[in-house]
């Protein structure tokens, strides 16, 4: 299953043409300890590059953009029932919304997993 | 995922020098701010510190995690880094009559060694900075905001005669100690330090070193100021966390609890448009200093205690779990702006969003439920009394 990555520090792993979204281990280290966040319910239309939920830290908040257009099928309730799963498991149990992709071209312009990894070395 | 809003006194607003900040020396508001060092910057840094622009400064926001630390300095002994604040000694002739004319305190019959907690008025009763001043003999020992000190100097100077001058200390660091365990780590540093109660200050020494230091902080805890040579700071600070109950703490958890405490903070829940009495702050109005007024702004603030302000500053507690910041407005039923969020986020000790700000006094009562809107989204709250955390000051004559 392909991962890809943002600029802005989402990262979407592809099944197919669903896909579940989350940031990265870097912007959960960045924000510092999450205490809430908001995900989208299913069925919610996301467009590429618009918020598509919220994370906010003791210092921040902050809005997840959708890396890729499509339609939310499921919100991560566990998350926003305990949002520390976002320090604790920023990739993998942190995740907050599944979604169905309008067009998969659209993950071309995203980075792969190793290239992002390289870059954030260098923030 | 984008920084929308950053939050406290770690934001570079303060830094910036915005004229929202205060800061004297700002105003341009774009350019890359000029940052200075503190003399512990390499102490920080060795110890995992994120250094962020605040008050002129790189300084540590968090180490660890300002959750941890936070509630690290409620149950043990939190090490502050607040050596961007100005240390200033001002004395000459009738130095306690000069001070009279610039702040509501009654300096006059300060007693020796005892840290009074007071403000810098404008002519028109707004809040220059807050400060604490200490008798030191025929001297006062004025501690100032870092992001306001050089202000606050020109502002005295110009002010005062002549015959009153003032010394910035910038050869000082200042630490704080805070936290119930604050006394038992710092005696075994500094023997003696545990005589004092809260609000009294004395010289001590350390490896040769004088100190000054005083029973006081910014956290609502029992702990400890800590004035010390900069060249001594990093072997000061050192002693301290080597002791098993001591850490260091960021600025980030500094504001967490001081926020908790319901301590305000100069440039965000206090500037030149509140006075005093909207900021909730009479005890800083001495008796003698509201029969005789001769303060800047007296005609205004004396008619504010009689007659009450228009506004003043409350505490809130938020539903639900999103914290409500700085900037949020205050709704009544109908949708009517009656005030705004100075200071908000989420309180670690209490485990919920807490907030600090101003409302239209007829809705300031304990009690009142109204909403706050943030970003297009409203949240039931209601006005709570401060501190939303009790303060456990090591009194005079308690236990």
């Amino acid at each position: 299953m392909p991962v890809y990555f943002t600029k802005e520090h989402e990262w979407i792993r592809v099944e197919g043409d669903t896909a579940t979204v989350g940031i990265s281990s870097h912007a959960q280290e960045q924000l510092g300890d999450v205490v809430f966040a908001e995900v989208p319910e299913a069925g919610r239309k996301v467009t590429k590059g618009q918020e598509a939920a919220v994370v906010e830290s003791v210092k921040a908040a902050s809005d997840v953009y959708a890396p890729v257009s499509g339609e939310v099928v499921e919100g991560n309730q566990a998350l926003a029932d305990d949002p520390s799963l976002v320090n604790s498991d920023p990739e993998g149990q942190g995740w907050f919304f599944k979604i169905k992709l309008d067009n998969p071209g659209e993950l071309d312009g995203l980075m792969e997993e190793g290239a992002y990894r390289d870059w954030v070395q260098t923030l | 995922m984008s920084r929308e809003v950053h939050n406290g006194p770690t934001d570079d607003t303060q830094a910036r020098g915005t004229a929202f900040s205060g800061d004297p020396e700002g105003g341009e508001g774009t350019g890359t701010p000029q940052l200075d060092r503190l003399p512990l910057d390499a102490w920080h840094r060795a110890r995992g510190g994120r250094m962020v622009p605040f008050a002129g400064y790189e300084m540590p926001v968090q180490y660890e995690g300002i959750m941890a630390e936070h509630l690290w300095t409620r149950e043990n002994a939190g090490l502050f880094d607040v050596s961007h604040m100005g240390q200033l000694l001002v004395h000459g002739s009738d130095v306690a009559g000069a001070l009279e004319t610039l702040m509501p305190g009654d300096f006059r019959a300060a007693a020796d060694m005892k840290p009074k907690y007071s403000l810098l008025l404008e002519e028109d009763g707004g809040i220059v900075d807050d400060l604490m001043a200490t008798r030191r003999g025929d001297q006062f020992y004025v501690v100032v905001n870092g992001a306001t000190k050089h202000g606050d100097i020109a502002y005295m100077e110009n002010r005062l005669s002549g015959a009153v001058a003032i010394d910035y200390m910038k050869e000082q660091a200042l630490l704080a100690l805070q936290g119930p365990k604050a006394a038992e780590v710092l005696e075994t540093i500094v023997p003696g330090v545990s005589a004092l109660t809260f609000m009294q200050g004395g010289p001590f020494q350390w490896q040769g070193q004088n100190l000054w230091i005083s029973r006081s902080g910014y956290t609502g805890e029992d702990g400890f100021e800590i004035s010390v040579p900069a060249t001594a700071a990093a072997g000061l600070a050192d002693a301290i966390v080597a002791h098993e109950l001591a850490k260091p703490i960021g600025l980030g958890a500094r504001d967490s609890l001081r926020l908790e405490a319901g301590l305000p903070l100069y440039g965000h829940d206090l500037d030149t448009r509140t006075t005093p009495v909207m900021a909730d702050l009479n005890f800083a109005i001495n008796k003698r200093r509201r029969a005789e007024g001769g303060f800047p702004g007296a005609m205004r603030i004396l008619a504010e205690l009689q007659n009450g302000p228009i506004e003043k500053r409350v505490g809130f507690e938020v539903d639900g779990r999103q914290p409500v910041r700085e900037g949020a407005l205050v709704l009544d039923g109908e949708g009517n702006q009656v005030g705004k969020i100075t200071s908000g986020g989420f309180s670690p000790s209490l485990q919920r969003p807490i907030a600090m700000g101003y409302v239209a006094t007829h809705l300031a009562e304990a009690g009142t439920a109204l909403k706050l809107e943030q970003r297009g989204k409203l949240f039931d709250a209601r006005v709570v009394p401060m501190p939303f955390v009790p303060h456990r000051y090591h009194r005079k004559g308690a236990a």
